[in-house]
């Protein structure tokens, strides 16, 4: 079992009872992502019989599937049937995505972990700033909660572990980051990941005719602004805090 | 429309059904209720389907009145229960007229309590399911002064009782591997079911903690393990390596890493523990967890045809309390013969 972590990728494994997880990489990475989201929906366009439900995570894709429909064995050909018919690190990102720049306040008492989060980079907090608040970064997966994005990558000197403690509460908006990734919360959650930003940013709105704001694929800047800027755009625009999104051309 | 009017309840009762597959991409776990085999019960005392939604019962029940006939069942947790003060039996269907009420105390084993309505409760289903999902913050917690409309009920049977499976106090977990079991080293693994374990006290419809004497269990890399997809049953370590082992409403992707997988049919079980109940964990292989979750499967098909008339329905034990045959009962330690001979 040991040899699985130093098999070659792609990887097909078995995860609980009913499911198996198709891995593109052990870390995180752009094309690994890439060949996740396309064969997520090639697996979905394959339409066989017996597969309840599949998604992509940030480098693997999971099938949940009924087995007395479609024993392991069967499933397990199939989607190696499917790996070998193209070079996946190679596809391109689906169509259709869009860039969204989100006003963001760093540190203060609305992301107070902004401090420490800059001093285990070995950065002063107006560079942790500076370096969070340039970087352009894509929807690499969404999970955890409703429509709630990982986002990366971020360079390596923002590759921090998560705390061994969990934070006991973060609110919906808050920006938290580890491992090279940033995390945007949907609602309020616990987390290991450090709070770093806050958004006024809303993921998921269950009524709506669209409930979920983002799509793998999408881009996102967290573009510094202050604290008494960031209180009035939240005034102005409650669902989204004075973000705004454009379409990014083929 | 009859329906219960909630007049007092617990802080942990919310609407549920068997939840909302097919949104894992949307970062939406499937949910439901906490004991889906308690919602099958139900649905097979009332004669319908085990898709409609129940009002799940965290502990302690709560207070209701009918605003019309209407049929209702008890299963999961059994809970003291009496309609309009005369005790009810638990695990059984029963029918109420306007304006009775139904009291439901707490949980004298067990966690989740299940009332369920003919014709379901007819909440407005959002994203294809009425199920309370307070994670995702879909619905909310049920409130004094909420009405649980029933859906239309074409059926009137009642007075049926089902044995319910004990599933109230612990007991062994079947364990399968899964994709990152590999990433604890075997001495871990095996004094992971080597160990005693017990509910702990942070419990929720996420997930359940489980509490140990001794150290953790960590796996290699801890901290820096990728993301990747959560199932329901999935022990996860938490950073000190505490097991948690997650619920149906449980996050849908995590990064602390899982040493296996519950069978979903032991998960009731897990639901059901209370703080303190003594649990263990065992390995089985892929073929032995198959076949044990298609007996499952085969033994909720068979609850329908497991139901059986009340011996007392309802009517019947009103009927003892009004001719005050308790009062006039014999007493171990009267003397039989006494009354008579001073008539």
């Amino acid at each position: 079992m040991d040899s699985q972590d130093t098999a070659a990728y792609p990887l097909v494994r078995r995860a609980g009872l009913s499911g198996i997880l198709v891995s593109f990489g052990g870390s995180l990475n752009e094309a690994s992502n890439r060949a996740a989201l396309a064969y997520r929906t090639a697996v979905e366009t394959l339409k066989l019989e017996g597969v309840v439900e599949t998604m992509a995570s940030l480098a693997s894709v999971f099938v949940r599937f009924e087995p007395s429909l479609l024993p392991h064995e069967k499933l397990e050909a199939e989607l190696q049937e499917l790996l070998v018919a193209q070079d996946w690190l190679q596809a391109p990102l689906p169509a259709g995505r869009r860039f969204w720049r989100v006003p963001t306040v760093y540190g203060t008492d609305l992301a107070p972990q902004l401090a420490e989060a800059a001093d285990a980079a070995g950065m002063s907090e107006a560079q942790a700033i500076d370096s969070l608040g340039a970087a352009r970064v894509r929807v690499l997966t969404i999970g955890f909660a409703p429509g709630q994005p990982y986002l990366g990558s971020l360079g390596q000197e923002w590759d921090l572990p998560r705390q061994t403690e969990l934070t006991p509460m973060v609110p919906r908006g808050a920006l938290v980051q580890a491992i090279c990734q940033f995390v945007l919360f949907s609602n309020p959650a616990p987390t290991g990941w450090r709070h770093v930003g806050q958004t006024g940013f809303t993921l998921f709105q269950a009524g709506a005719d669209q409930p979920f704001a983002l799509r793998p694929g999408d881009e996102m800047q967290f573009e510094p602004v202050s604290k008494p800027e960031f209180l009035k755009l939240c005034e102005d625009d409650p669902m989204h805090g004075g973000a705004a999104a454009e379409e990014i051309g083929a | 429309m009859s329906g219960l009017k909630i007049l007092r309840i617990g802080p942990a009762a919310s609407v549920q059904d068997m939840g909302r597959p097919g949104l894992l991409g949307q970062g939406i776990s499937q949910g439901g209720a906490a004991d889906t085999l308690a919602l099958a019960e139900g649905a097979a005392l009332l004669r319908q389907d085990p898709g409609l939604a129940a009002l799940e019962m965290g502990g302690i029940g709560g207070e209701f009145e009918a605003t019309g006939p209407l049929r209702i069942a008890l299963t999961g947790a059994p809970m003291t229960a009496a309609l309009d003060g005369v005790a009810l039996i638990w695990n059984a269907s029963h029918r109420m007229e306007a304006g009775q009420r139904l009291t439901i105390g707490a949980a004298r084993a067990g966690v989740y309590g299940y009332l369920h309505l003919g014709g379901g409760i007819a909440t407005e289903p959002a994203l294809g399911a009425r199920a309370v999902h307070l994670m995702a913050g879909l619905g909310r917690a049920a409130e004094a002064g909420d009405l649980l409309t029933a859906g239309p009920d074409p059926n009137s049977e009642a007075g049926l009782v089902l044995a319910a499976e004990d599933r109230f106090k612990g007991g062994e977990l079947r364990i399968i591997d899964s994709f990152q079991s590999h990433l604890f080293a075997e001495d871990v693994r095996a004094r992971f079911t080597g160990t005693a374990f017990s509910r702990g006290s942070r419990a929720n419809r996420m997930g359940v903690e489980m509490v140990s004497e001794g150290e953790g269990f960590a796996a290699e890399g801890q901290l820096n393990i990728l993301s990747e997809v959560i199932l329901p049953g999935d022990v996860q370590m938490t950073g000190d390596g505490k097991p948690f082992v997650l619920l149906r409403e449980c996050q849908t992707t995590g990064g602390y890493p899982r040493i296996g997988t519950v069978l979903p049919c032991d998960l009731p079980k897990v639901a059901q523990a209370q703080a303190g109940a003594a649990m263990r964990f065992r390995w089985i292989g892929l073929e032995e967890g198959l076949d044990a979750q298609a007996r499952y499967e085969k033994a909720w098909k068979a609850l329908p045809a497991a139901c059986r008339p009340l011996v007392r329905d309802l009517a019947a034990i009103r009927d003892l309390l009004s001719f005050q045959l308790i009062s006039g009962a014999v007493s171990a330690q009267a003397d039989p013969f006494a009354t008579g001979e001073s008539a």
